[in-house]
């Protein structure tokens, strides 16, 4: 009973602390303009995607699949620009020195600045919405499959985020942080998409083949954005995440010991 | 009290900390001195948890930091070399978050802040960012930031670096209004710091601890330690003063600049001074000329200390 009471204890700390770090990191967002060339790229780019190169009108359907299907390769150079100051910034000017003698521990360190690009991914996310209000206005969409794909994208968002912060973690540099998340992330992505898969099936056993495209954002992604939201999908950008925070973690914790 | 017991910190091949063993109690303020690289940014950065010793281990207490990192870090502030901060918050911004991840909420808060913006002269820059502002300001934003919350222990890491002369005394004044019942730790390459401010030196090189002992102790193993230097006003006077000097009794040498017409006279014994002395023989010779009893010069013990034994 005591042990669960110290537990409980400490977790209501640790939340405290992670809160009050996620709160900063994002307002920080905000001061150093990053926030608004982000939503301003992100914005504009879901933009073009959709109308020119998504055939919007021409399809003739009143849905957001032409907008949601690009979203990974959005990410794939929009995420790690997010995520790649996480930590090298924190490492380049020694704030993390001042951060981690703070009583504050490594992990909630991790979880609190993650939180906050994830939360700001969330933001840039919520102010397409227009877009959502003028297939409405067009037709009538299945908007529960819509709301999914809301759903799907932010999860796969938080997922190339977890990459990003262990990338991040691994520098002091940004532009190596940068491209290393670009590049894990591609091989993510690339793991699901039909050019890939098929050039491995004709020498690769099908299960093989099967298990390479289950480790791809793409295969879990392309099911939500139909409308299905199942547990293993979920489950799958979960697990990308604590895996890939836990590495974060990890590596921080080793930048103490060498 | 801060129990430091075989403390070994290896960066690959260098030992940058190499078996140092350590007290320090309440009340005291304890300066570390040393050359660049000789181990006291690491040895503070172990105490304050941020790095892990390879072996060895610190006792605050009697909490071992590495079993209970964070019950000891709130006891501690900290100032790092450098004082990082997070250079696009404003200093309100900036102590405020640090004031809030110290567990205080609210009107506290602003209770903590209203009270180390007075102690350093923060009021001026409270709504500016970090990054715009000069050196000794953003010193005094992580001086602020460590002594937030009233700490028991203090660790700052050079923290009148790139201060004016101004801004130096001020902080020295504020770590002596601190001390009473605190632990301090400062480390510096300044000397007359250690004397200014301190109640015990520590000199490391490589590693070790080189010298544990009361800052005048440290000017009484000088050399010039009870010297006297006369200067005179003409290279005449001074030669006919050196001239009768070396036959002074308890005169042991006698160094002359010349270009300064200046003699410095070593007793052979130390406990006898030879102010009368002197005095009397330049009014014997008629010379008028400025007489100093040397205290002892701390550059030249540092650099005794530190080269004799750090090769």
């Amino acid at each position: 009973m005591r042990f669960l009471e110290t537990l409980l204890k400490r977790a209501g700390c640790e939340m405290g602390a992670i809160t009050i770090i996620m709160k900063r990191e994002f307002a920080s967002y905000f001061s150093t303009q990053l926030a608004y060339v982000f939503i301003l790229i992100f914005l504009v780019l879901s933009g073009v995607f959709t109308f020119y190169l998504g055939n919007f009108y021409e399809r003739g359907q009143a849905d957001l699949l032409p907008f949601f299907n690009f979203h990974p390769w959005l990410y794939l150079f929009l995420v790690p620009a997010l995520s790649m100051r996480l930590w090298a910034e924190e490492l380049k000017s020694g704030s993390i020195e001042l951060l981690l003698t703070l009583p504050v521990t490594i992990t909630g360190a991790v979880v609190g600045k993650y939180l906050a690009a994830w939360l700001f991914t969330g933001v840039a996310l919520l102010l397409t919405t227009p877009l959502w209000l003028t297939v409405n206005y067009l037709g009538e969409p299945d908007n529960g499959v819509i709301l999914a794909s809301y759903f799907g994208s932010w999860l796969m968002a938080g997922s190339f985020l977890a990459i990003g912060s262990c990338m991040s973690a691994l520098t002091k540099s940004q532009v190596i942080a940068f491209i290393l998340c670009g590049v894990l992330c591609l091989l993510f992505v690339l793991a699901g998409y039909p050019l890939v898969l098929n050039s491995f099936k004709d020498w690769l056993p099908i299960s093989m083949v099967d298990s390479i495209a289950s480790l791809s954002f793409l295969t879990h992604f392309s099911s939500i954005s139909r409308g299905i939201i199942s547990l293993q999908d979920v489950l799958y950008f979960g697990a990308v995440q604590v895996v890939w925070l836990a590495a974060t973690i990890v590596v921080i914790n080793a930048k103490q010991m060498r | 009290m801060i129990e430091i017991s075989h403390l070994v910190r290896k960066f690959g091949q260098l030992n940058a900390v190499d078996d140092l063993s350590l007290q320090v109690m309440p009340g005291e303020v304890l300066g570390f001195l040393g050359p660049n690289g000789a181990g006291k940014s690491t040895t503070m950065k172990i105490l304050t948890g941020y790095l892990r010793p390879s072996s060895g281990r610190v006792l605050i207490d009697g909490i071992d930091i590495e079993k209970n990192p964070l019950a000891i870090k709130r006891q501690i502030g900290y100032l790092p070399e450098g004082a990082p901060a997070y250079e696009e918050m404003t200093v309100r911004g900036f102590l405020k978050f640090i004031a809030a991840l110290r567990g205080y909420k609210g009107a506290a808060i602003e209770e903590r802040l209203s009270g180390v913006v007075a102690a350093m002269s923060l009021d001026t820059v409270l709504d500016q960012r970090i990054e715009v502002l000069s050196k000794g300001f953003k010193r005094r934003v992580g001086l602020a930031q460590a002594i937030l919350h009233d700490p028991r222990i203090l660790i700052l890491d050079e923290p009148t670096d790139g201060l004016d002369p101004n801004q130096k005394h001020q902080v020295r004044e504020l770590i002596r209004g601190l001390s009473k019942d605190k632990i301090i730790i400062i480390s510096t390459h300044i000397l007359e710091e250690v004397t200014a401010v301190c109640t015990r030196a520590v000199i490391i090189s490589n590693g070790k601890i080189l010298e544990d002992c009361e800052p005048d102790t440290l000017e009484t193993q000088s050399k010039y330690h009870g010297a006297i230097t006369v200067t005179s006003q003409s290279a005449a006077d001074m030669h006919r003063l050196l001239e009768r000097a070396q036959t002074l009794e308890n005169v042991a040498s006698v160094l002359s600049v010349e270009h300064e017409c200046q003699l410095t006279l070593f007793a052979s014994d130390r406990e006898k001074s030879l102010l009368l002395p002197v005095a009397r023989l330049l009014d014997e010779l008629g010379i008028v000329a400025e007489i100093l009893q040397e205290k002892g010069r701390l550059d030249e013990v540092f650099r005794n200390i530190t080269e004799a034994g750090g090769v």
